[in-house]
């Protein structure tokens, strides 16, 4: 589904990826851990297409397509869909009216009929049950005044609305209470465990892992993977930490 | 303030960022007076989207408890200037909400002298304008005080978004103030479009016309609430946004 290979990025021209490879088939789950300046963000960013993370080398091959050469909004059409790991608040703009546009966006990009209101909101209410968010948080202008947590369930809501083939998920469980944590990961499983979809999960920690279980563990240091396993790996790290691990 | 019958000149400081050239044609410009006795109520929406330049002055005195409301687009594709003077008695209350979207080569202003003339009286203005490309947006508000009259509650608030390097924006919040128990506020920014919201929609699918125009949207949308006409000023605002983005 996912195949970068020897990626080189820059962030203001400093190179954080350094000849990143790492492929991810259909009914994966790939979760990448490191240390902190790896380059796991940058990574994400890079995927998404985000302005100012400069490809200098290397190819991503996204369902049979050249990520790189498509704009970020063509990249969510495509598919792919990027978990922030600070999602950012649109004073003014809701959600129903962000997500709503933004789904039939991509159907329309994608040759599909847009949804009426009444389907969407059918959709966000079923989506919004299962990562048990109240229908009323979506009425409300895009993550203003959100908690922390709240703005992570609330991207895994959108995930759930746009069900993408590929998501990236960026630190998505920093900030989580354990009973949001939970509520989180069943929602990931409930969205994207499908032979058809994909994982990549960006963390720091084991703790999402216990939920969402990993078919590889992949850690990243100095802006490549120097290390890839199965779950057992993720154990090993938090036990012995990146320094052992990595070296 | 009042527009003398002798051409402006941009010594002037309510003509110094005023396209003369688009306003030689229109002068002098005929005066639209609008007086409320004591304890009325009014309200008017101004909608300018057309091709042709404008200009207009806007005489506005409000008896002891009255109130009215002024709520206008300045979006034509030609110079668009809209002087409001306002004079409050005791009480009076005045609502101003102008959003003004200018694209390339276009000026579009909002002057207004608003007096305070009685006590308790309360003026808010909301102008929000964008303007890209070679576009300029102007607010030169004054807002003044007279002796006596305390209580006087007044609120300038005043935001520019700017779509291009090119574009400009003049605003100058003015307070002038010969009482003493007055509250007046006055905010003033000029910004751009938040790029990380713009990454995030467009991560979410939303191409880049469509990702501005709905953050626009919601920036103009804060000059028009509470209007009695919010719905009529927002589509019309909606469909100026989409020819400029």
């Amino acid at each position: 589904m996912l195949t970068i290979e020897n990626l080189h990025a820059t962030v203001a021209e400093k190179p954080i990826l350094r000849g990143l490879s790492l492929s991810l088939g259909a009914g994966e789950v790939h979760a990448i851990m490191g240390p902190n300046g790896a380059g796991k963000s940058t990574l994400g960013y890079t995927l998404g297409g985000r302005p100012g993370y400069e490809v200098t080398g290397g190819s991503v091959t996204f369902m049979g397509q050249d990520l790189l050469e498509l704009e970020p909004h063509e990249r969510a059409a495509a598919g792919l869909f990027l978990g922030f790991q600070y999602p950012v608040e649109i004073p003014g703009v809701s959600f129903v009216q962000f997500l709503r546009e933004s789904l039939n966006a991509q159907r329309k990009s994608r040759g599909e009929e847009p949804l009426s209101g009444g389907e969407f909101l059918k959709l966000a209410r079923e989506k919004a049950a299962l990562l048990k968010m109240d229908m009323d948080m979506l009425k409300r202008p895009v993550n203003l005044g959100f908690s922390g947590g709240e703005k992570k369930r609330a991207e895994m809501v959108q995930m759930g609305i746009l069900d993408p083939k590929l998501a990236i998920l960026d630190e998505t469980d920093s900030g989580l209470d354990i009973d949001a944590l939970r509520i989180v990961g069943e929602g990931i499983n409930a969205v994207m465990r499908r032979p058809d979809k994909a994982v990549l999960l960006i963390t720091h920690y084991q703790r999402l892992l216990d939920y969402v279980k990993p078919d590889f563990v992949h850690v990243l240091a100095g802006g490549r993977i120097v290390r890839t396993g199965g779950p057992e790996l993720a154990l090993e790290l938090e036990e012995r930490g990146y320094e052992a691990v990595a070296a | 303030m009042s527009q003398a019958l002798a051409f402006p000149t941009r010594g002037q400081e309510d003509f110094r960022y005023a396209d003369l050239a688009a306003l030689e044609p229109l002068w002098p410009v005929a005066q639209q007076r609008i007086v409320l006795a004591a304890g009325e109520r009014g309200a008017e929406a101004v909608i300018h989207t057309g091709s042709e330049a404008v200009a207009r002055d806007i005489v506005i005195e409000l008896g002891a408890g009255a109130s009215f409301a002024l709520h206008l687009l300045n979006a034509g594709q030609g110079y668009g200037r809209f002087a409001v003077q306002v004079t409050l008695g005791e009480g009076a209350e005045f609502t101003l909400g102008a959003a003004q979207l200018a694209g390339s080569g276009q000026v579009l202003e909002v002057v207004t002298q608003v007096t305070h003339a009685g006590r308790d009286a309360v003026s808010r203005q909301v102008v929000r304008s964008v303007a890209g490309g070679k576009g300029t947006v102007n607010y030169l508000g004054k807002v003044r005080v007279e002796p006596g009259a305390d209580g006087t509650d007044g609120e300038q608030s005043v935001r520019a978004m700017l779509l291009d390097r090119s574009a400009t924006a003049n605003n100058r919040p003015e307070l002038e103030i010969y009482a003493d128990d007055v509250k007046c506020a006055h905010g003033c920014a000029v910004g751009e479009l938040d790029a990380n919201a713009l990454f995030y929609m467009a991560q979410r699918g939303l191409p880049p016309e469509e990702a501005k125009k709905l953050m626009l949207q919601a920036f103009v949308a804060q000059a028009f609430v509470g209007a009695d006409q919010e719905e009529v000023l927002l589509e019309a605002a909606l469909a100026a946004l989409g020819k400029l983005v």
